[in-house]
């Protein structure tokens, strides 16, 4: 992670979100460790950096599933009844939105647009998009996903 | 291309096109140019677009497809991945153009139909189901039988200004856009013109900011020029944080050149060095082709130090958005910058005065620098021939929701809604009656089909109380319940509330709670509860007021809106739910009350095993009840029953 550090000019609180962005990118999720190597690096307050870390929806503290889940809940989506998929989701991988699966193989999360209204309902499964999917086929793309990992 | 080729063209468009004041070429140029442009093609041409529409649709796996297709059968032609035009539900769009004819689109090519119709276009025959139209394109032979696309109802109502490269040419080739007259108003600005003049130009045109408050762009542009600052900054907002609309990320994937020449143009007017794109992160695809559109025009020189020899520098950096819906009010963004919580501040003083690190700063959204280039080319009294009195210029739409068709379209200013659903996009979907219209994001509005013959603009949409917002419009049917849709949007917005004031962080959270009350019918209900939920409808309308009237920021102020316009235009549904517990629409699952038909039941017992509060009765093999006053309306039964002999009401 190193070398993301030096990227980044010390004591520049400017560079507080791209830096935490990209350490997240590096590592899937941002961890105590990072905070403080962070905090260390740019002069500022573990506490500070909590603030704005839980602030954005973008940062999170707990590790993704293998597979991780995004179901949209924009305007659109949400009038093509995307809850529906969202509940048949939680139903079939027994998890609930915002958590991962206990063998940590499933993620959900909700996200608030992915930008293709014009396609809803959208639903992305690590960078694989799908759309318009029936409640069978949806079961299916999730079965698929399980055999994988088995 | 060998490197060599590609210097050459670079040094042919830099130094015989955008220098060419005249606009008249010789003759080796315009062929050259036409050559470029693609205008003549020698060997066929495929075209695929891979905005997220389109890979969304399954674009990739097309591209995939078409590419082993053409390497199996030995044939060379070009591949060239375009953006979006617009037609969104047509996605994914593949176009070819064969040496000596028009350029043909199909539309909804999945992978699985590419190879039919590769397979007979290529040998000059036609699959008619397919077929979207062709392109007008003068001295080439047309394909018999085929629409021009301009008259296809989707485009043919359309003005395309900012829109007029997109879906057409390559995203990621400065070439094709400088073949198309780009960056020649960026030359024609920073060697004729002093920077006061292009604050002028552009206010003589009177382009108003396209990011819902509507401030004349060039008066914000004055104040920061006139501020003195030790540095300016120019931030190009491409947040886009309002669900359902996506304009912005599409005008970035299919041309971000022109948001580039505006940013551009826009920095040398106010006098910065310095531009930042703001972007959301969730959209990859924007950043990644902003990003390969940034080192381009670094290479040919219209970024970086002394542009075509002026002095003028500009460095263009682009900076991910976290996530927060409150970042699209110019002070939470510029707090953002600052790599605070964003939270927005007071204004006055303005970002134009004092804005990051406390200097003069210009915030334009992606559609208002778009329009920047076109001004500047055409002149502002070109600009003032579009659109009506009080707003002028087109405006960028997505139709999305309900409606036949979807995607993004610009139209002048001055368009009813009516037009834009009933002849742009086809009407409403599966041949449904249209509920009302929602503009602007979770902070906008619901019209009701009575207002739908209100021309767009900032005046006759104050006067019907609404605001343009971004411009995403979403189309609801007649199966849509208003009263849960302004619970989705209170759910939204209390969910994005930053927290600095009261009015808005409690508030939202009360006016979500009514609206909960409203929309959920509670196993037992006390009569206080009851009372309660009777008074929801005043409390709503009170409680609105004070947001609206107390709160700091846009998010807040606007907040009541959906609430606000719901009640004013569909109130008596908001009456159905809490006085008859019933929602004709039957979204709010809670207040279903379920029956059963006994035609259809065989006596299968299911429904009776599943339901979680014993309300069904009824012997094996004979038809079963439900007892309404034990039903939760749940709907297991309903999902349980395989001879779909459960309805609701």
């Amino acid at each position: 992670m190193d070398h993301i550090f030096e990227k980044y000019a010390l004591r520049k609180p400017e560079n507080l979100i791209p830096l935490l962005q990209e350490l997240q990118k590096e590592n899937g999720y941002l961890t105590d460790e990072i905070v403080e190597k962070v905090s260390l690096h740019l002069h500022i307050p573990t506490n500070r950096i909590y603030g704005v870390a839980t602030f954005y929806d973008q940062f999170r503290f707990r590790q993704r599933g293998l597979y991780h889940i995004q179901v949209c809940r924009g305007t659109s989506c949400y009038l093509c009844s995307s809850e529906s998929y969202l509940k048949e989701i939680e139903k079939l991988l027994k998890v609930q939105a915002g958590s991962v699966t206990r063998d940590k193989r499933f993620s959900l999360e909700t996200v608030n647009c992915m930008g293709g209204c014009s396609q809803s309902p959208v639903i992305r499964i690590n960078d694989t998009y799908y759309h318009h999917l029936s409640v069978a086929d949806l079961s299916e793309v999730l079965r698929i996903f399980r055999e994988k990992t088995e | 291309m060998p490197a060599q080729d590609l210097t050459d063209n670079r040094v042919f468009l830099i130094e015989k096109v955008i220098k060419n004041y005249s606009g008249i070429f010789d003759k080796t140029t315009t062929d050259r140019l036409a050559m470029l442009r693609r205008d003549k093609v020698t060997r066929p041409v495929i075209y695929i677009g891979t905005g997220t529409c389109g890979i969304i649709s399954g674009a990739k796996s097309t591209l995939g497809k078409v590419r082993n297709y053409l390497s199996e059968n030995n044939i060379i032609a070009d591949i060239i991945e375009v953006g979006c035009n617009g037609f969104c539900s047509a996605e994914p769009l593949l176009d070819i153009q064969l040496p000596g004819k028009t350029r043909l689109s199909f539309r909804n090519v999945t992978w699985d139909k590419a190879e039919d119709i590769l397979n007979s276009s290529l040998n000059h025959t036609l699959l008619p189901d397919q077929v979207l139209g062709q392109y007008q394109q003068p001295g080439l032979e047309e394909w018999p039988n085929v629409q021009l696309l301009d008259q296809i109802p989707w485009f043919s109502l359309q003005r395309r200004c900012i829109l007029k490269n997109a879906g057409i040419i390559c995203p990621v080739s400065i070439e094709d856009y400088i073949v198309r007259g780009g960056y020649k108003p960026l030359y024609k600005t920073v060697l004729n013109y002093p920077a006061d003049k292009i604050c002028e130009i552009i206010e003589q045109s009177e382009l108003r900011g396209r990011a819902g408050g509507g401030f004349p762009t060039g008066k914000k542009w004055k104040i920061a020029l006139d501020t003195a600052g030790d540095q300016k900054y120019m931030i190009c907002n491409a947040d886009e944080s309002d669900p359902g609309a996506f304009m912005d990320r599409a005008m970035i994937e299919s041309d971000p050149h022109r948001v580039l020449e505006g940013i551009a143009i826009a920095s040398y007017a106010i006098g910065a060095s310095q531009a930042i794109i703001y972007v959301r992160s969730d959209y990859e695809n924007s950043l990644n082709i902003l990003e390969m559109a940034i080192r381009q025009a670094k290479d040919y020189g219209l970024l970086g130090e002394n542009i075509f020899g002026s002095g003028f520098n500009l460095s263009v950096s682009i900076r991910q958005g976290a996530g927060a819906f409150v970042c699209g009010e110019e002070t939470a963004l510029v707090s953002s910058l600052e790599g605070q919580r964003g939270l927005p501040g007071s204004k006055p003083p303005y970002p134009a005065e004092k804005g990051l690190w406390g200097q003069p700063t210009v915030i334009n959204n992606v559609e208002t620098l778009a329009n920047i280039p076109g001004i500047l080319e055409n002149g502002p009294a070109w600009f003032k021939t579009l659109g009506t009195k009080s707003s002028k210029g087109t405006k960028l739409f997505s139709v999305a929701g309900k409606s036949v068709s979807t995607g993004f379209i610009e139209v002048p200013m001055g368009t009813t809604f009516s037009a834009i659903i009933n002849n742009i996009a086809g009407g409403v979907k599966d041949g449904k009656a249209l509920k009302a219209v929602q503009l602007g994001g979770p902070s906008g509005v619901c019209i009701p089909p009575a207002d739908l013959d209100t021309p767009i603009d900032f005046e006759s949409l104050s006067e019907i109380g609404a605001t343009l917002g971004l411009g995403g419009l979403i189309i609801l049917d007649e199966k849509t319940c208003m009263v849960n849709l302004a619970r989705y949007f209170m759910n939204f917005l209390q969910n994005e509330s930053c927290g600095k004031c009261i009015p808005c962080r409690e508030g939202t959270r009360m006016m979500l709670d009514i609206l909960e009350g409203i929309t959920k019918r509670p196993k037992e209900e006390t009569t206080h509860e009851t009372l309660e939920r009777f008074k929801g409808v005043v409390q709503l309308e009170s409680l609105a007021e004070v947001i609206r009237d107390t709160s700091l920021c846009g998010l807040g102020q606007n907040a009541p809106n959906p609430v606000l316009s719901s009640l004013k235009w569909f109130r008596e549904e908001f009456e159905e739910h809490i006085f008859d517990r019933r929602c004709s629409a039957g979204v709010c699952h809670d207040l279903r009350t379920f029956f059963i038909d006994v035609e259809f039941c065989n006596g299968c017992n299911i429904c009776q095993k599943k339901c979680p509060e014993n309300a069904i009765i009824g012997s094996l093999k004979q038809p079963h009840f439900i007892i309404e006053s034990k039903c939760t309306g749940c709907g297991i039964c309903f999902d349980a029953c395989k001879f779909s002999a459960i309805y609701f009401k």
